[in-house]
């Protein structure tokens, strides 16, 4: 064995190796892409989850209605006029009154979080834990606080949020609900899924 | 280093020139004979192209004019098409989504299995895999061989499916013509001597034979691509894919021979 | 704590030491890997072996991503292939490497089962390893075949007919043990879940274990090779095989540039070919499952087709059952059948050159008349075949010990590249 004559070949063996390597690793990388890029929503998914329509002419004012969107619920509240004026006086107790942190779209991104203010739209999902709040719209509701102002409670851990979807302090939940991509369309139809002007 | 590199460079020519018989006796014995399955029958050739996406697009207007009322294409999806028929939803759901339906949704038809049984006597069935099932030449063939035929109800038969429950819906392009026979043909009409000879339009259509072949040739291609949306792509893919184990082999081989040195 | 707790026999340390000290990870990977001494003089028919890992590892993965959208029902299948197929992300891709797969499989374990024949690697010591590797391919069949009948297609639904009637020709029991393989009266939904939990469970893990238990017995007994040389009685003084090289760097090397030649291959079929003309997927399977209408011709897949021609050469039901299943079960004789003193075909006379040749032109054919229709000539010539396709391994006491064999020589011949 001349192991030691072949040892001129060093740099050489150690450039292959390091080569050979490197393009097998892009090509087990590639190769793994299209494993977990088949983990996407499907285009059915897509389908099923395209924009929803909602008839809200029949919704009374203080009402929520619920609208199955994506596997989830989408609260619809009509909002009185007593209870939008009344925003403006939580936002000292609110952890985002501004909503920078949450999750909305642009045009949610004011006091009411709403495109209209008399409809508040918001996927009914806790921002805590997922659990489903209740709408307790009574100000002074005896099941959650005496000097409560009205708006939405989560049963499971007790995360408190006003009438425009906004958490307050000193509850688990950390950001407000999330105000889901809507507009509304002709004939008092409210299109959950396709943001103002994209339809 | 670089003539070393030569040097395995050809070797490695060499040894893929071996491989290459290998892959050519896998490949013969993988074919060694044509034609079991698929385009039995010897049928003229579709030559469709389903790369060419003007044919694709007049093969979905003539599929939703003609075929889509009976027949459904459940699988394929109107967003599919969009994309690879390089159309915009909008036109997609304006020249193709007759019974409203969503950019969404798949082609499925409103007619419910149970009347379809009733009025042909058997469900028109589904085509999203039609062509992979009977080869594209076949359907070419089909959609060409209906002809003039009292004894069945539809008035019409076809050569290349005896008895086909399913009407000639093309016969106002295409016209209608009638088989012809040579041969000795006895006095009941049955006689087994009789050999098809050809066709002979006996009225004619709004189309002439050359803009009706083209016409079949379309529809065709888009029901070949509508049995594997995804043919467009792979090819394209294969090439990259190829490409880079060509390189990696080479490397491979590189490293193998590098290594192989120490063998005494 | 004591030293004496984290030593370890192989004297590593470290956190390699730490777990060496706990499990025989360093030793495990001497033994099979860096210090396998395998023959050197290994050619182009020694890759299959590596390549059948490789593609069983293929069938495992992407096995597992398309369970992740399959739906084993008579309702689902069929449109959920097709979800896959059209819906699912790269799902096309995913699908076309496992039935390509499924093909590659065969090809490679056919290959690699041609070369422990003509090399004969069956022979003592390795009569246990080749067991193994029949099992293996036994199961290989199993899976291959109820994997066959997930797509429910029409192809999928009267393959599983035809192959399940087989045990409905067994004398008394037949009808009762099809009712019981099937669960039903005919292939229903039924058996499609079963197949589904036998296909993507249970098999599979039969095949892991048996791959297993077949690399530890070649360990055991060291690889053959080309000349049917045993390396291990030639021994350096340092105790290891003169004519050995260890498997890593230069097998592992070696492979992988095999891999990648096999890859290419692969790419070319997935993505140009993935029905290879009606081979790989047949084209009535495009068509779903119908229990009215079998398809117009119908042939088993191409790996099955050498044994399909067997039982419809012989003219009688349970006979002809009988002719297929020892076709297959006559592979687990052959290191007793060989009574030649040598193993490998470079050493043997022409007598077991002619009748191997002479098999390998049965199997093809018999391959060849299985995909075509029983036409009276096909039916002759495949009564014609599969007497000679037998007779390879019933004469085999015979010629085999009559042989004319040359010397083998005492080391192996290997000509430095």
């Amino acid at each position: 064995m001349s192991a030691e004559a072949d040892q001129v070949d060093g740099g050489r063996r150690h450039f292959l190796l390091v080569a050979t390597s490197a393009v097998g690793a892009v090509g087990a990388v590639a190769t793994a892409v299209p494993f977990l890029a088949s983990w996407r929503p499907s285009a059915r998914a897509k389908a099923l989850g395209g924009p929803v329509e909602a008839d809200i002419s029949k919704l009374q004012v203080g009402e929520l209605m619920k609208v199955e969107w994506r596997g989830q619920a989408i609260y619809v509240v009509r909002r009185s006029e007593a209870m939008i004026a009344k925003l403006a006086s939580n936002k000292a107790n609110l952890r985002d009154p501004d909503s920078a942190e949450s999750d909305q779209p642009d045009f949610a991104k004011n006091e009411a979080r709403a495109l209209k203010p008399e409809y508040l739209v918001l996927v009914g999902v806790c921002t805590h834990l997922g659990c489903a709040p209740l709408g307790k719209f009574e100000p002074g509701d005896a099941t959650v606080a005496a000097d409560w102002p009205g708006g939405f409670y989560c049963p499971c851990h007790g995360s408190k949020f006003d009438l425009a979807g906004r958490v307050f302090k000193d509850v688990p939940a950390p950001l407000n609900l999330t105000v889901p991509p809507y507009s509304f369309g002709p004939n008092n139809t409210l299109i959950i899924g396709v943001a103002t002007g994209a339809a | 280093m670089l003539t070393n590199f030569n040097s395995s460079m050809m070797q490695a020519v060499q040894l893929q020139q071996r491989m290459k018989s290998v892959a050519r006796l896998v490949l013969i014995c993988a074919f060694l004979s044509t034609a079991v399955h698929a385009n039995e029958g010897g049928y003229e050739k579709a030559n469709n192209d389903v790369s060419n996406k003007a044919s694709l697009q007049r093969g979905a207007r003539n599929f939703v004019n003609y075929c889509s009322g009976c027949h459904s294409a459940k699988y394929v999806r109107f967003n599919r098409l969009a994309v690879d028929l390089d159309l915009t939803d909008a036109q997609v759901t304006q020249n193709l989504i007759f019974n409203g339906g969503k950019i969404t949704d798949t082609m499925t038809n409103n007619m419910s299995e149970a009347d379809a049984a009733a009025w042909f006597g058997k469900a028109p069935p589904d085509l999203s895999l039609i062509a992979r099932a009977r080869g594209t030449d076949y359907l070419y063939a089909f959609l060409k061989s209906f002809y003039l035929d009292p004894s069945r109800p539809t008035g019409m038969n076809n050569t290349v499916l005896a008895s086909a429950a399913m009407p000639n819906v093309l016969w106002e392009l295409q016209g209608i013509q009638k088989a012809v026979y040579e041969g000795e043909s006895s006095a009941d009409g049955k006689s087994v001597e009789k050999h098809f000879k050809g066709f002979e339009l006996v009225t004619k259509g709004k189309l002439t034979p050359e803009e009706y072949n083209e016409f079949v040739r379309d529809t065709v291609n888009f029901l070949d691509y509508i049995g594997e949306p995804k043919q467009l792509e792979r090819r394209g893919l294969g090439f990259r894919v190829v490409g880079f184990l060509l390189v990696l082999f080479l490397l491979a081989y590189a490293l193998k021979q590098e290594y192989w040195k120490d063998i005494k | 704590m004591s030293t004496a707790d984290t030593q370890n026999k192989v004297g590593t340390t470290g956190l390699l030491g730490w777990i060496d000290a706990r499990f025989p990870l360093t030793k495990m990977m001497r033994e099979h890997v860096t210090e396998y001494y395998a023959p050197k003089n290994f050619n182009f028919w020694y890759y299959f072996g590596s390549l059948a890992l490789v593609v069983l590892v293929l069938q495992i993965v992407s096995g597992i991503f398309l369970t992740m959208n399959y739906k084993p029902s008579a309702e689902g299948a069929f449109a959920s292939v097709e979800y896959i197929m059209r819906d699912v992300d790269w799902g096309w891709l995913i699908r076309y490497m496992h039935s390509t797969g499924a093909s590659a499989f065969f090809i490679v374990v056919y290959l690699h089962m041609f070369r422990g024949l003509i090399y004969g690697s069956y022979k003592n010591p390795r009569e246990l390893l080749w067991i193994f590797g029949m099992l293996i391919y036994l199961c290989l069949m199993a899976e291959a075949f109820m994997g066959y009948l997930l797509p429910w297609g029409n192809m999928s639904y009267w393959g599983a007919q035809v192959i399940t009637s087989l045990f409905g020709a067994i004398p008394y029991v037949g009808t009762s043990l099809l009712e019981w393989i099937r669960g039903d009266y005919y292939i229903s939904d039924i058996t499609l879940n079963r197949f589904f939990a036998l296909h993507v469970i249970a098999l599979p893990l039969a095949l892991v274990f048996l791959v297993v238990a077949h690399i530890l017995a070649l360990h055991e007994v060291g690889s053959n090779n080309p000349d049917g040389v045993e390396i291990k009685k030639k021994k350096g003084a340092d105790g290891k095989p003169l004519d050995g090289i260890p498997f890593h760097p230069y097998y592992t090397v070696k492979d992988l540039m095999g891999f990648v030649a096999f890859a290419i291959v692969f790419a070319l079929i997935v993505f140009f070919a993935p029905t290879v003309g009606g081979y790989f997927l047949e084209a009535a399977n495009f068509d779903p499952a119908n229990r009215l209408q079998t398809p117009e011709h119908i042939a088993p897949v191409w790996y099955f087709t050498p044994y399909y021609a067997i039982l419809r050469a012989i003219p009688n039901k349970l006979f002809g059952v009988i002719g297929m299943g020892a076709g297959v079960m006559i592979f687990f004789f052959l290191p007793w059948l060989d009574r030649s003193p040598v193993k490998s075909i470079r050493y043997r006379g022409g007598l077991y050159k002619t009748f191997i040749g002479i098999f390998v032109i049965s199997f093809l054919m018999l391959g060849y008349l299985g995909l075509h229709p029983a036409t009276t000539t096909n039916t002759y010539l495949s009564r014609v075949f599969s007497i000679l396709y037998f007779a390879f391994f019933i004469l085999m006491p015979w010629y085999s010990k009559v042989d004319r064999t040359k010397p083998v020589p005492d080391r192996v011949t290997f000509h430095a590249h």
